[in-house]
């Protein structure tokens, strides 16, 4: 049976297609079954997991997008940062953010608890959205319109990382948002934690 | 074609026959290989010392701009040299056969060599600030993109000469029955190749002619295409990588084939569903759906990873046969206790097989799962699993290659003997710390292909854990063993292949001084090998079969992959909630 053993260097002589010993049998099964719950994973979070990538999509000029933004800064400013005007959208709205070299625009002021469908995309080159210190990444694309809901599950003051190169003054593209701990007064519309 | 005067030599050792100008092509591109590794490490010094954020050497501009050459040097230029020279050695070689179209192979050669200058060119000279991944919009000078182009096309140019010379030893009766596993092995690498190489041009030469403004480019579009060169690329090192784990084997310790047909099938798995892995890298773009991002990250549901974790037994349980084949057949682990750990042809091969499936592949798969990717996205875990593969897996295995292509191919001893023996452990473990600590760092959100995690320069602080300072530190400790590694690597195979003594005559059993224990004590097997054979493989010793060392090992792999998976997972489920 297990006749012509020979190394991987040399030619297999005859009819190399023989059966396996159960052995390798049994492994080449056990990692097959391990890939399917590697897959499974993924259909199985998008069902029941709270965290995935897939949100609205959709092709926007880079000039529309950022002039979209701006409209969204003149609704709901409240305030300026180092020059960078602050937003306080309610709860429930589509919040825009744009990212250019080298810098994110607005700041956001967002609140505990409350969905948002924060809208991505950038102005000039691609841009990586890194919000600090969550640890959450997205890919931030000129020419895409990526609308992700998303509810911040913490209050406090975190940062917005650009981990895409996006040229030689990448390292100073910092942007902020801050979640706020209870209902803003007089905000009208769904205001109001869960 | 007809035969040109081919001039041939008998291997002293193999007793193979090789070409000539076969030979000499192997030399030259294992050469030039050599020289971009070099130019890669010495960017990676200067690199990690600029990460190593106490000593943060240079300047923002030189950081990204020797990071874009760190990529392109090693990642395309030191692998794919040394590639083709695995390609002609497996063609011709490996098989007795002869190169059949020599002036085509030298005019793809010079091709490969002068695009690669001139990309190197347009990198140092600050024409190509772009990175590795040249995203469009960014832009950099038409040479820049005219340098790919030509360097692609020199080395589709050689795959094509590879199965010409596959076809022509075949017709030619050079070899008796199939292509040797190693040689298989080689075919599926030269056939991604191909795929590869098409990506390539399908974005390169678009890209090009946007540079010169006569066209647009999409920028989601360039990324998928763009990576369906940039990750499959890496599936031609892992395809080579595997063939050269078996090569090895089989010469430093008589590893056999355990089954051709699993291993075979395996290879094969890599060929069809490979191309996939572009989506990867779009997990978290806006330009794809999740039905999409699912199947193809997965490589239609991780066939490609089957094939990894087929091969991630069956190589060292064909070396645990081939050992017990040799009479080491005491207990579940006295085998790999008696292998040959001094000769850095061995040392290498097992290092890469561990580091590459412990860390390269674990987290690779971990990383690159849809959801749990947007916590990993563009962070330092990226480069610490792909510093796993590439280097620890791919690179080492080139290393310990050549420290057997030095006596087989150049004819001579390896220098610095003493020096080599140490290498691997020295490289492997600088790279071991390098990509966990790295892994680490990323862990915490630290961006890769960052130049100030301080952000001195920034509108807003961003007060990383202290802890991240000293992890970085240790991310640099480890680089720069791993980067000493490479310069001894480097300083070896130029003394031994310009400076080395001639291999002169080897007396079998008698150990030499810069010659690897496979060469001077070859691991033939007894004549009796089929019944030895047979009786490890016999129903009565059970389930576990020739190699219940390897299956001991395997299922500790097993388990440390299921932990990894679902920590990430549990660490997914406390972010904010995302849609």
């Amino acid at each position: 049976m297990h006749t012509e053993t020979h190394t991987g260097l040399e030619s297999p002589k005859g009819i190399w297609w023989k059966p396996a010993h159960k052995s390798e049998k049994v492994w080449v099964g056990i990692a097959f079954a391990w890939c399917m719950v590697l897959f499974a994973m993924m259909p199985l979070w998008h069902w029941k997991g709270g965290q995935n990538p897939s949100g609205i999509r959709r092709r926007v000029e880079p000039a529309a997008f950022f002039a979209r933004t701006q409209e969204f800064i003149q609704q709901y400013q409240v305030d300026t940062d180092r020059g960078m005007p602050i937003v306080a959208p309610p709860p429930g709205s589509d919040i825009y953010l744009t990212g250019m070299s080298f810098q994110w625009t607005p700041i956001l002021k967002l609140q505990k608890g409350a969905e948002y469908i924060l809208h991505l995309s950038a102005l000039d080159v691609n841009h990586g959205f890194s919000l600090y210190p969550i640890n959450v990444n997205f890919q931030v694309i000129p020419g895409y319109d990526y609308g992700l809901r998303i509810t911040p599950n913490a209050s406090g003051d975190f940062r917005i990382i650009c981990n895409e190169f996006c040229g030689i003054g990448h390292h100073t593209m910092v942007g902020r948002v801050i979640v706020e701990d209870a209902p803003a007064t007089g905000t009208p519309g769904t205001g109001g934690t869960p | 074609m007809t035969a040109p005067a081919a001039t041939f030599r008998t291997c002293p050792v193999t007793t193979r026959r090789i070409h000539d100008q076969a030979e000499s092509l192997v030399k030259i591109n294992a050469v030039v290989s050599v020289v971009a590794l070099l130019i890669g490490a010495i960017a990676a010094v200067l690199i990690v010392l600029t990460r190593w954020q106490a000593v943060h050497l240079l300047s923002a501009t030189w950081f990204y701009r020797l990071l874009g050459v760190h990529g392109m040097s090693m990642l395309i230029f030191f692998i794919v040299f040394f590639e083709m020279a695995v390609l002609y050695f497996a063609s011709t070689a490996l098989i007795n056969a002869r190169l059949v179209a020599p002036k085509l192979a030298w005019f793809s050669f010079l091709l490969m060599l002068g695009g690669a200058v001139l990309v190197e060119a347009m990198m140092w000279g600050g024409k190509a600030d772009v990175l590795f991944t040249s995203y469009v919009p960014l832009r950099a000078s038409p040479a820049y993109y005219l340098g790919i182009i030509l360097f692609a096309v020199g080395a589709l140019i050689v795959t094509g000469i590879f199965f010409a010379n596959l076809v022509v030893a075949k017709r030619e009766k050079r070899y008796e029955g199939s292509l040797p596993l190693v040689v298989y092995g080689a075919v599926t690498a030269a056939i991604i190749t191909v795929i590869t190489l098409l990506h390539g041009a399908a974005i390169y030469i678009p890209t090009f002619l946007w540079s010169l403004g006569l066209m647009h480019v999409d920028p989601q579009v360039y990324r998928m295409v763009w990576w369906g060169l940039g990750h499959s690329s890496q599936q031609i090192n892992v395809a080579a990588m595997v063939a050269i784990w078996y090569m090895l084997g089989g010469l430093t310790i008589g590893a056999v084939v355990l089954n051709e047909k699993i291993s075979r099938s395996a290879f094969v798995l890599y060929v069809l569903f490979i191309s996939m892995a572009s989506a990867h890298h779009l997990l978290v773009d806006p330009g794809m759906g999740p039905a999409w991002k699912v199947v193809n990250t997965s490589y239609f549901m991780y066939m490609a990873v089957l094939a990894s974790m087929i091969h991630g037994f069956t190589v060292p349980a064909g070396m645990e046969l081939g050992m017990r084949l040799r009479g080491y057949t005491n207990g579940m682990f006295d085998w790999l206790r008696r292998a040959p750990w001094h000769d850095p042809g061995f040392s290498s091969l097992v290092l890469s097989v561990v580091v590459f499936g412990f860390v390269g592949g674990i987290t690779g798969v971990t990383i690159g799962t849809e959801q749990i990717n947007i916590i990993v996205h563009n962070t330092l875990r990226v480069p610490g699993h792909f510093h796993a593969t590439v280097v620890s897996g791919t690179a080492m295995a080139f290393m310990g290659a050549t420290y057997y292509l030095i006596p087989l191919v150049f004819q001579k001893r390896v220098a610095f003997w003493r020096m080599a023996q140490w290498q691997p452990y020295i490289f492997a473990g600088g790279m071991f710390i390098f990509t966990l600590s790295m892994t680490f760092a990323g862990s915490f959100g630290v961006p890769r292909r960052h130049w100030d995690i301080t952000f001195s320069q920034a509108p807003f602080d961003v007060p990383f854990s202290p802890v991240v300072d000293l992890v970085l530190a240790v991310v640099a400790v480890g680089g720069l063993l791993a980067a000493t590694g490479a310069f001894m690597f480097v300083a070896i195979a130029v003394a031994s292949v310009f400076f080395g003594k001639p291999l002169g005559e080897i007396t079998k059993g008698t150990a030499m001084v810069g010659v690897p224990q496979g060469i001077t004590h070859p691991p033939v097997h007894a004549a009796d090998v089929d019944a030895r054979n047979a009786a490890l493989h016999a129903p009565g010793r059970g389930i576990m079969g020739p190699a219940p060392g390897t299956i001991v090992l395997v299922f500790v792999f097993l388990a440390a992959f299921i932990l990894y998976f679902f920590v990430n997972w549990k660490i997914l489920s406390f972010v904010w909630k995302i849609g």
